[in-house]
């Protein structure tokens, strides 16, 4: 395979892990019973295809590092995520719009990559396609009872529509990696996947009686390890363990 | 906090400011019943089924899962053991157990 191919298997991975661990960030503090145990549900989900995603990227990269030694020791530089997922977990309001907006932009990913020539990949691929799946299901019926729901709860969930959809815009943004593996067949080309985001999405918003933000300046970066503050501040809790007892088991 | 007796307490659709009770029955395939999992909180039937997922089918419970508003189940109460159940005490002969089985039927 290809340098390439292991750079974006590192995006795919590098995704579900921080999203997975900013939801972690709910255990015990959900609003419900109920819900607490679903987000971490779905946390489990995005950890768990992290670290399949990661494990294949180790191998890819042929240095003998396994999916722990690029979760635990790599600096925020070397993170492949998109900003999306490491912004803060904020209210409920920000955690279900966020992964609403992943969640439909994973699924589609996913389901393309069934058809991937690289097998590891397309195996994992449809397995994490039903959870994202459900995952979409979850977070949309959460968004039309929050839009929908009390005057606090629809400006709640406007505002962070407002101010997350900046950030979608790199989801879709390819480079000279995407290219690559989509020629290559291994991945696909996300700038396919944005027309048919926009069609899941926009309906669900509208039927929570949200605007749907108009499409202005997009933040990136996070391809290429240009990110935000907070990536630095999630990793210095999710390693330290690790980074302090090295090869610890439990 | 006011005490509460088994009398006064609130009615399984809640009238204190929670989500309404649900209960959750789950059956695990093979033509076998949904039997009761246990209860839980929420707004609505969709959101009902969601949470009936997350919290009692996330160990491969199950393949099927029904829930029904708490408030539509009418139960028989303590009080109503004596007449329902004792009666059934000293009438052996509903118990089939007298019959032999015929050769080669399996016995469970």
């Amino acid at each position: 395979m290809s340098a390439e191919c292991t750079a974006y298997l590192l995006r795919l991975g590098d995704d579900r892990l921080v999203l997975g661990h900013r939801l972690s960030e709910w255990c015990g503090h959900g609003p419900i019973l109920e819900e607490d145990i679903a987000l971490a549900n779905i946390a489990l989900d995005l950890v768990g295809q992290a670290t399949l995603l990661l494990k294949l990227a180790g191998e890819e990269e042929g240095q003998g590092r396994d999916e722990d030694a690029l979760a635990y020791f790599r600096e925020a530089i070397d993170y492949r995520n998109a900003l999306l997922v490491e912004l803060p977990k904020g209210d409920f309001g920000v955690t279900i719009v966020r992964q609403f907006l992943f969640s439909v932009f994973a699924y589609l990913q996913m389901n393309a990559l069934q058809k991937s020539t690289h097998a590891a990949l397309a195996g994992i691929a449809a397995k994490a396609v039903k959870e994202s799946k459900y995952h979409v299901r979850h977070s949309g019926e959460w968004i039309i009872k929050l839009g929908d729901g009390t005057p606090e709860s629809h400006d709640r969930t406007q505002r962070a529509l407002d101010d997350l959809w900046r950030y979608t815009g790199e989801l879709f943004l390819a480079d000279e990696v995407d290219v690559a593996v989509a020629r290559e067949g291994t991945g696909i080309n996300p700038a396919s996947l944005e027309a048919p985001w926009r069609a899941e999405v926009e309906p669900v918003l509208r039927r929570a009686t949200l605007t749907v933000p108009t499409s202005g300046y997009m933040q990136r970066g996070g391809r290429a390890g240009r990110h935000t503050e907070h990536l630095g501040h999630l990793l210095a809790e999710m390693q330290i363990v690790a980074r302090s007892y090295p090869g610890a088991t439990w | 906090m006011t005490n509460h007796d088994a009398t006064d307490a609130a009615p399984p659709s809640s009238t204190d400011g929670e989500w309404p009770l649900w209960e959750v029955f789950i059956t695990p395939g093979d033509g076998r019943p949904h039997e009761h999992a246990g209860s839980l909180h929420a707004v609505d039937a969709e959101h009902a089924l969601e949470n009936a997922r997350d919290v009692y089918a996330r160990r491969n419970e199950g393949i099927g899962i029904w829930v029904v508003p708490s408030s539509a189940i009418t139960a028989s109460t303590p009080e109503d053991v004596g007449s329902f159940f004792d009666p059934a005490n000293d009438k052996v002969y509903r118990h089939p157990q007298f019959y032999k089985s015929p050769r080669g039927v399996k016995v469970f």
